[in-house]
């Protein structure tokens, strides 16, 4: 066997987890706090992209340093996904809190296409390309063909990234708040939590990490166009039912399976089937754990 | 301390409470007795804020927080344990407590407090780590007042905190109630099925049916009074 293609498809399957891995943060937060699978996650990450894509273009004319390119429009991606995310729960999902789970999830729906659609007619339906911004690193020379300098950003994001939030999910009393309404939000709000600003909360942070993913993916793949947000939404939301919807730590670990299974799968069996081993994968985990790999079957105690 | 004034509380269009009127004086035990459905639960979450009525006002201390979201209800002292308890699962007794003191900033009282609580009831100190999820039905009804006192209540609202528990528990309870009442001075709003074990600590007493106020008076009249007896206590 060949070791360096064995570490080629190694890495690549954890880069294309990475990037799962912070959408589907996005998901299974989301559907932790108020029970609902947020279709149009994946266009909060597709619009941190273009925001991106936009603000580095218009930066480009400034010629200034690649880097300081890539962290200003990555934070104005964050904060641009982060409006759109928020103000999407405002006026698809608050009004149907109360109503059945069946009307909010067909408002996502709406709001996935609505948001698709928006993007097309004020863009292009073409792809465009996105500029190199992150630089060929030097020390990355002799292993260049299993790790080049995009995948080594994209991973040292996601694990910054990670770290924090376990920081700010176990040890920050927002955290304890998010972790108590997960769990039971009428009693959250019995001890005096503002859901409302947890909720608030929950969706920035999702499509923070969504923007991230974003600018990374477009900055790998130097291309993108207003679909993007589906397929990889599509793939992301496998990730997080995979390893358990509603856990964290089960998304990140689901997303990573997912990307590895499928790197492997394209690179020992056949490119042809890469969304097919996502979807048999998917199904034999559900088979045996229906609750995904690290989810919990909740039992009330009478 | 707590006035409540001809509220009407609906569920969709399903009207649960009818005019109800209830008032709460500081240091008292009142209790709301009456059967199942007949709109205790709802009476207390109608002055949590989780359901507001539709029409009628309830005052806090001369303050009208009718309509009031529930953290800023909580924020004045109004701390509900609620029927069936409803312990966080996955957190460990600990954190569940300290989820109760989620508005306090005071930490060094905070820590006082919980050796309060462990003192009340000891059996939580030694399960101090484990899950929430994984206790009896006692001791989550334990863990549950436990929570709502480290909010520091002034108005303690209870739901049920006899249902399902052995009777020596139950007993346990009760007289943990009583003890709150008379060291801390907390004012406590007891809802029961079981009229026996309520009237016999309670001040004063309400009598619900069908969401409708029918009798109040204090607690030895009600234990004295023919219709209670035959209805509420089956003598």
């Amino acid at each position: 066997m060949d070791l360096s293609y064995f570490f080629e498809l190694f890495l690549g399957g954890m880069t294309r987890g990475s990037i799962y891995a912070l959408i589907a943060l996005g998901y299974t937060m989301v559907y932790g706090i108020i029970k609902l699978i947020n279709f149009a996650h994946g266009e909060i990450y597709m619009i941190g992209a273009f925001t991106a894509l936009i603000i580095s273009s218009v930066l480009g004319f400034t010629g200034m340093n690649s880097i300081l390119i890539l962290v200003i429009s990555g934070v104005l991606a964050i904060f641009f996904s982060s409006a759109y995310g928020v103000t999407m729960e405002k006026i698809a999902y608050k009004p149907l809190r109360e109503a059945p789970r069946l009307s909010a999830l067909i408002s996502a729906i709406g709001m996935s296409m609505f948001l698709q659609n928006y993007v097309l007619l004020a863009q292009t339906p073409d792809f465009l390309p996105f500029p190199t911004l992150i630089p060929d690193f030097k020390f990355l020379k002799p292993i260049e063909k299993i790790l080049n300098s995009t995948q080594l950003v994209i991973l040292v994001t996601t694990a910054v990234v990670m770290i924090l939030l376990t920081i700010l999910i176990k040890f920050t009393r927002t955290g304890k708040a998010m972790r108590a309404t997960s769990q039971d939000a009428k009693m959250a709000q019995l001890l005096g939590i503002n859901i409302n600003r947890v909720i608030t909360i929950t969706f920035i942070i999702g499509s923070a990490t969504a923007a991230i993913g974003g600018v990374l993916i477009s900055s790998h793949t130097g291309q993108l166009n207003y679909y993007i947000g589906f397929i990889a939404g599509i793939k992301a939301f496998v990730a997080a039912v995979l390893g358990g919807i509603g856990s964290i730590p089960g998304a990140v670990l689901g997303s990573f399976v997912l990307g590895w299974t499928e790197s492997f799968g394209t690179g020992y069996i056949s490119s042809d089937y890469e969304d097919v081993f996502a979807f048999i994968f998917l199904l034999v985990i559900l088979i045996f754990r229906p609750s995904g790999i690290l989810g919990r079957s909740q039992n009330d105690k009478v | 301390m707590l006035k409540i004034e001809n509220i009407k509380t609906f569920y969709g269009n399903i009207q649960a409470l009818h005019d109800v009127s209830i008032e709460v004086k500081e240091g008292e035990i009142i209790t709301l007795i009456g059967a199942n459905g007949a709109g205790k639960s709802t009476t207390l979450m109608s002055i949590s804020g989780i359901e507001p009525p539709r029409s009628g006002k309830i005052f806090f201390e001369g303050k009208e927080i009718t309509g009031m979201d529930p953290d800023k209800i909580v924020s004045l002292g109004i701390i509900q344990v609620p029927e069936g308890r409803r312990i966080f699962p996955f957190l460990t007794v600990r954190e569940n407590l300290d989820m109760g003191a989620f508005l306090r900033e005071d930490k060094e009282e905070i820590k006082r407090d919980i050796e309060y609580v462990f003192n009340l009831f000891p059996i939580l100190a030694e399960r101090k780590n484990q899950a929430g999820g994984t206790l009896s039905g006692g001791e989550q009804q334990m863990l549950a007042i436990s929570r709502a006192l480290m909010a520091k209540p002034r108005l303690l609202l209870l739901d049920e905190p006899s249902l399902g528990l052995a009777p020596i528990i139950v007993q346990q309870i009760m007289s943990i109630i009583k003890k709150v009442n008379t060291e801390n001075k907390t004012t406590i709003f007891l809802v029961e099925q079981n009229a026996n074990l309520a009237l016999k600590i309670a001040d004063r007493g309400y009598v619900m049916e069908t969401g409708r106020i029918t009798m109040q008076d204090s607690a030895a009249n009600l234990r004295e009074n023919g219709e209670v007896r035959k209805a509420y206590l089956g003598i």
